[in-house]
């Protein structure tokens, strides 16, 4: 029996929409397995939950907020209310708060660059190529 | 022909006595200043201009130390047998907000504490950060609190960042008679102090009288 592999998105939300999005498939097989809107709306409507444990949970990663179906909404709040949000099905906290640090690390590291303005979009193609890598190693 | 190192592979963690000269911030200040009131027409608008200059370092500086706290209470050595995870709070109160900025930012960025953290007595939405010599105008004649809209800009940033709307001013009291003053040495000593005074918005006031609960 071939396990439900469903395809993990990892989101980086600002103030208003998502500032970076990476995908994040195991197995190559292009069928119905790829990203589809309803991943994007089910991370949208997780937002809401996001916003009422702001404030009344004090630690960064919130572990899951929301599940739909088989998939759950996994969040980490930085201090300045960046969200990074991963949609995944079933994948353990520890192997999540893992990826959620390294990735904190490197958005640190990317806004001290004094040409990037707070809750803008993350163009960099070497921090794009670096969630892939950590992506790969933690989520897959 | 080596690669360029990208700020992706800078480390967060500095060491402890990494500081920039003050002559050398004075100068570059100064010339920030002056860039900007060649091209205001008004006071207000030069304290617009530096507000929003230290705004987006306010940002930044809330993420950098946020981080680096995380770290180092992750390097202590533990005290008791259990693990030491990582500390990755968030501040989510007024008052622990408050404290964050007038202990670790002023520390960060001034290299000692603010003087201190009062909330106003006349109005519920405000509190009040002093500072006997703020850098940004430590080299300014006569002491006029527009040079300190700068920091009231990082202040501001810093609230904004972390959830807590709020109009940050920048104003000068009189020094009292007894109050000890931690001049420059070199300098006469100031007459007057900064206060920097902080106003949150109504739905920040709100939240955190419900928390309170």
């Amino acid at each position: 029996m071939n396990k439900q592999e469903s395809p993990l998105l990892f989101l980086i939300v600002g103030r208003n929409e998502p500032l970076y999005s990476s995908e994040f498939i195991s197995n190559q097989k292009p069928t119905s397995d790829s990203i589809t809107r309803q991943h994007y709306f089910v991370m949208h409507s997780a937002l809401d939950l996001v916003d009422k444990f702001a404030f009344t949970y004090p630690q960064m990663y919130l572990k899951t907020v929301d599940k739909v179906n088989h998939q759950m909404v996994s969040v980490f709040l930085t201090a300045s209310h960046v969200k990074f949000m991963v949609l995944h099905s079933g994948k353990g906290d520890d192997v999540l708060k893992q990826f959620f640090m390294e990735v904190y690390e490197l958005y640190v590291k990317l806004s001290m660059n004094p040409f990037y303005q707070f809750d803008t979009h993350i163009t960099s193609k070497d921090f794009d190529d670096r969630v892939r890598v950590l992506g790969m190693r933690y989520l897959l | 022909m080596s690669k360029p190192t990208s700020i992706l592979d800078r480390q967060i963690m500095r060491p402890k006595n990494d500081q920039v000269s003050m002559s050398a911030f004075a100068y570059l200040y100064s010339e920030l200043v002056q860039y900007h009131q060649t091209r205001v027409s008004s006071i207000s608008e030069l304290e617009q201009r530096l507000s929003s200059s230290g705004y987006g370092v306010g940002f930044k500086v809330l993420e950098l130390l946020a981080y680096r706290s995380k770290e180092q209470s992750h390097l202590t050595p533990p005290i008791s047998h259990t693990v030491d995870k990582p500390k990755t709070k968030r501040e989510t109160r007024i008052m622990a907000i408050l404290q964050f900025i007038s202990s670790a930012v002023w520390k960060s960025l001034f290299g000692r504490p603010a003087d201190s953290l009062e909330k106003s007595i006349d109005h519920a939405d405000e509190y009040m950060i002093f500072d006997c010599n703020p850098i940004t105008s430590n080299f300014v004649s006569v002491h006029q609190s527009s040079a300190d809209a700068y920091i009231s800009g990082i202040i501001a940033g810093v609230l904004e960042g972390a959830g807590f709307s709020a109009r940050v001013s920048a104003h000068t009291v009189d020094v009292e008679e007894g109050e000890s003053r931690n001049g420059y040495i070199g300098l006469p000593s100031r007459k007057d102090k900064a206060v920097f005074l902080v106003k949150f918005a109504e739905k920040v006031l709100q939240r955190d009288t419900a928390l309170e609960r």
